[in-house]
């Protein structure tokens, strides 16, 4: 019965959907207020029919009900009560409703939050998403129905993939399916845009706090997602260039391109076809990602299920979508009028030059995800191109991004003046040349580039605490004056300065943990231990475990530095009973600046166990430098110019032309 | 500004899609009909362990044998990883492995902790063996006749039930 109402709901709201594309697009074409007040109640209502459908699941789910084909396979109701519900979204039918959720609650969101939009441009807005969301219920009800009944129901359900039974992966795949799905309004705003023929400082005023809620989720999702690699599967990496892993990153580079173009309308009313552009960019990349890893074009560790047909579908919507944008974009962006002008030595032109690289990076990403299937296309060759590729195009790039943000913020709109900033950031390139010299001293003869990305990092860091210091005025105020000023910034630019804070860290994170890991891998007893890099690691003992739905090996280390005790670590091997695999779970323990990592492998039947551990600096400022990032992300998202359904002020405060405020 | 840049998107993103189009006609899973039931291609690789073998195109034929496509940075080759430990202690046929573009170190790290299956392993360093295969992603796995052609090949990891649905049967057939 409940799973009868899901369903029931979810056509329902293919309905709404249908109206809601239809009805309000008429009204605004023919300026009757009528037909275009339809799209609030209709956004509201599809995200409450979806609502219901998806709650119908995660009931079916919760309670183990294996008349439901979906719960049947994806579920055990041996499994705790979290990972029953994270099987709602374990798997593909499940994944897409989720998906559709999201975009419904966006399109719900703007609708009550929306109230300060031209009456034309919120029911266009409304109608473009409300068609993405009848596509996808569409894809939904015919080619994977997540509620069809299975006659007669097995005694028990086939289990959620062990992998994915993680507390990281519970909350993984809504957090980035928020942010790939948030952008889907940023395009709904640009083709709304583009059919009313204006883009202008309010338009952009408008998109950016909602291209930045969806930017802080999938950033803080692609994060989990990296955490969770590095402690589950046990490896000690962090980012494995996987198929799966680039779909999520490339509408991440392209939407941090968007935001900071956004920025250039907002301000300067320039840039405007390109921001569309990288808008209607954003969200394709999203759709992409979602078709490559629906398709069945591209095998991963993540691919929940691969079928044709759903392949064929999705690639339709896609084309429709993708395909009709930007068809409506080579038609009407010609006619968008550009605004203020700059020289190319100016804030404008070092957020172009952002833009350039961090799009050339998403591109350089998108031919390795692709290259593979497109050679087998054209000459049938199969091949693979693997990290190697990655690190040897992805990382040139990000260099000069990295150099180029120190000196971005110092700029001035219009026209910057390179060697005053120059000079103001002397500091920042002495710290940087001193802590690349003392890393290349410490690690002498190790690798190179670990020195060149520490030193960016701390140029970065540098910069960015210069910049934030002379705008408060230290040094040059009474403290009292530096601390008023400091409390009357703009949350938006306090946002800047950490969130770029915190990718200076990641930076250095990064660099750590690439290239200067220690690790040893040895059979060894109970009993015997181990030393990398000062610490000693002893087996104590293995005991065999029994978990809810697995049983276990787990291995207890203590590690010793200088013979006192530092960490207790507790790595175990888990077999999980119903699908009969096997994972590592690693154990960590994390000093805020390196990691010890302990992985316990086979036993060799000798009374030896083959266990694998590591010592990694740096690494723990990886997740550190995100969630700062994430943070300034947040900081930057309740300043009072953004805030969602904050009321206008005063139109164009800064009048287009005139030079803006620096922020 | 000239339209044709405007125009760029549209018929970038034209090409794309019809390369999707025709990369979902082909089942990925699938070895394009040229390799099998054909010898497999020449190919010679150095041992990945010191002074264990290598892998060249003599050491298959003569019985029925599994060549498995694996890497240690390989995701997808962990999870099959223990069918393949399973297979190997059931003695059925001999296991070889080709090392995909792998570190040598990380290889042999990556077997010393999760254990070994393969009785020969040979270290495809630059992939160039991988093209001569026609591998397209890792893992990949190929049963070989006794005559040394190329019979079945899978794409993606071993499950439990691509071996003992698919796999056994196919060896157990070729072996009469």
């Amino acid at each position: 019965m409940i799973a009868e109402i899901g369903h029931f709901a979810l056509v329902l709201a293919l309905a709404v959907a249908l109206v809601q594309s239809i009805v309000p697009m008429i009204g605004a074409a023919r300026r009757d207020y009528g037909w275009m007040a339809v799209a609030t109640p209709a956004a509201v209502v599809q995200f409450l029919c979806i609502g219901v459908s998806f709650s119908c699941l995660l009931y079916s789910f919760a309670v183990s009900d294996f008349t439901v084909i979906n719960v049947a396979q994806n579920s055990n109701s041996l499994q705790p009560m979290i990972y029953k519900v994270a099987s709602t979204w374990g798997n593909h039918e499940g994944s897409m409703v989720l998906w559709v959720l999201i975009l419904a609650l966006f399109g719900g969101m703007v609708a009550i939050f929306g109230g300060n939009l031209p009456p034309t441009l919120k029911a266009r807005t409304l109608s473009v998403q409300s068609m993405i969301a009848f596509a996808f219920l569409l894809f939904i009800l015919v080619t994977s129905n997540p509620f069809e009944r299975l006659d007669p129901p097995p005694i028990d359900g086939r289990d959620l993939n062990p992998l994915l039974q993680d507390i990281g992966l519970v909350m993984h795949p809504p957090m980035l399916y928020v942010g790939y799905v948030g952008f889907s309004i940023s395009f709904s705003f640009a083709i709304a845009a583009l059919i009313e023929g204006k883009v202008d400082a309010a338009w952009a005023r408008w998109v950016r706090p909602w291209t930045l809620l969806a930017w802080i989720f999938l950033t803080a999702g692609i994060l989990l997602g990296s955490w969770w690699a590095y402690y589950e599967l046990g490896w000690g990496g962090w980012w494995y260039w996987d198929p799966v892993e680039n779909a999520s990153f490339m509408p991440w580079l392209v939407g941090t391109a968007l935001l900071h173009s956004a920025i250039v309308v907002e301000k300067r009313d320039a840039l405007k076809t390109w921001t569309i552009l990288l808008a209607i960019l954003t969200f394709s990349l999203s759709l992409i990602g979602t078709f490559l890893v629906r398709s069945g074009v591209l095998t991963s560790v993540h691919a929940f299920a691969t079928d044709p047909e759903r392949g064929v579908f999705i690639l339709v919507l896609l084309s429709i979508a993708i395909g009709g944008s930007l068809l409506l974009y080579a038609w009407r962006a010609p006619q968008l009028k550009g605004g203020g002008l700059f020289a190319p030595i100016s804030r404008e032109g070092s957020l172009i030059l952002n833009n350039l690289l961090l799009t050339t990076a998403a591109a350089t990403v998108f031919i390795g995800t692709l290259y593979p299937l497109l050679l087998d296309a054209i000459t049938g060759d199969k091949i693979s191109v693997g990290p190697p590729f990655f690190n040897a195009t992805f990382i040139p790039l990000m260099i000069p991004l990295i150099i180029a943000l120190g000196f971005g913020p110092m700029m001035s709109w219009k026209r910057g003046d390179l060697s005053g900033v120059v000079q103001r950031l002397k500091f920042a390139l002495a710290v940087s040349m001193v802590v690349t010299a003392v890393a290349a001293y410490v690690t002498w003869g190790r690798s190179v580039f670990g020195a060149i990305g520490l030193g960016l990092a701390g140029w970065l860091a540098a910069s960015v605490c210069i910049e934030f210091g002379s705008r408060i005025g230290i040094g040059r105020a009474s403290a009292g004056d530096v601390f008023r000023r400091a409390t009357g910034l703009p949350r938006a630019a306090w946002g800047m300065t950490v969130a770029h804070f915190g990718f200076a860290i990641l930076v250095a994170g990064a660099t750590g943990a690439s290239i200067w890991q220690d690790e040893s891998i040895q059979s060894i007893r109970v009993g015997d231990s181990i030393t990398i890099a000062g610490y000693e690691f002893s087996l104590r003992n293995v005991d065999d475990i029994r978990g809810p739905n697995y049983v276990a090996q787990r291995g207890v280390f203590t590690v010793r530095q200088d013979g006192k005790i530092v960490a207790t670590l507790a790595p175990e091997r888990r077999r999980y009973l119903v699908q009969g695999t096997e994972t590592t779970e690693s154990a960590i323990f994390s000093n805020g600046i390196s990691d010890l990592y302990a992985v316990l492998g086979q036993p060799d039947g000798a009374g030896r166990w083959i266990v694998k551990v590591y010592f990694k600096p740096l690494v723990p400022w990886l997740w550190l430098g995100g969630m700062i990032t994430v943070l300034g992300g947040i900081i930057s998202l309740t300043d009072r110019r953004l805030r969602v359904g904050a009321p206008t002020r005063k139109r164009d405060e800064v009048p287009s032309g005139a030079p803006a405020p620096a922020e | 500004m000239p339209r044709l840049i405007f125009i760029l998107p549209l018929l970038l993103f034209g090409t794309i899609a019809a390369y999707f189009a025709v990369g979902l006609t082909k089942d990925p899973r699938i070895l394009p009909s040229a390799l099998i039931d054909k010898p497999a291609p020449e190919f010679k690789l150095p041992a990945l362990h010191d002074g264990g073998s290598g892998l060249a195109k003599s050491d298959l034929g003569g019985e029925v044998k599994l060549v498995n496509v694996f890497a240690s940075w390989c995701a997808p080759c962990k999870v099959e990883h223990p069918v393949l430990m399973l297979f190997s202690e059931r003695n059925i046929a001999p296991l070889y492995g080709i090392n995909y573009k792998d570190k040598k170190a990380d290889a042999t790290a990556w077997l010393k902790q999760l254990g070994d299956p393969y009785q020969r392993i040979g270290q495809d360093l630059s992939g160039r063996a991988g093209i001569d295969w026609g591998v397209y992603g890792v893992p990949e796995t190929y049963v070989i006749d006794r005559e040394g052609r190329i019979r079945y090949r899978h794409v993606g990891p071993v499950l439990p039930e691509t071996l003992e649905n698919t796999i056994l049967p196919l060896i157990e057939e070729l072996k009469k």
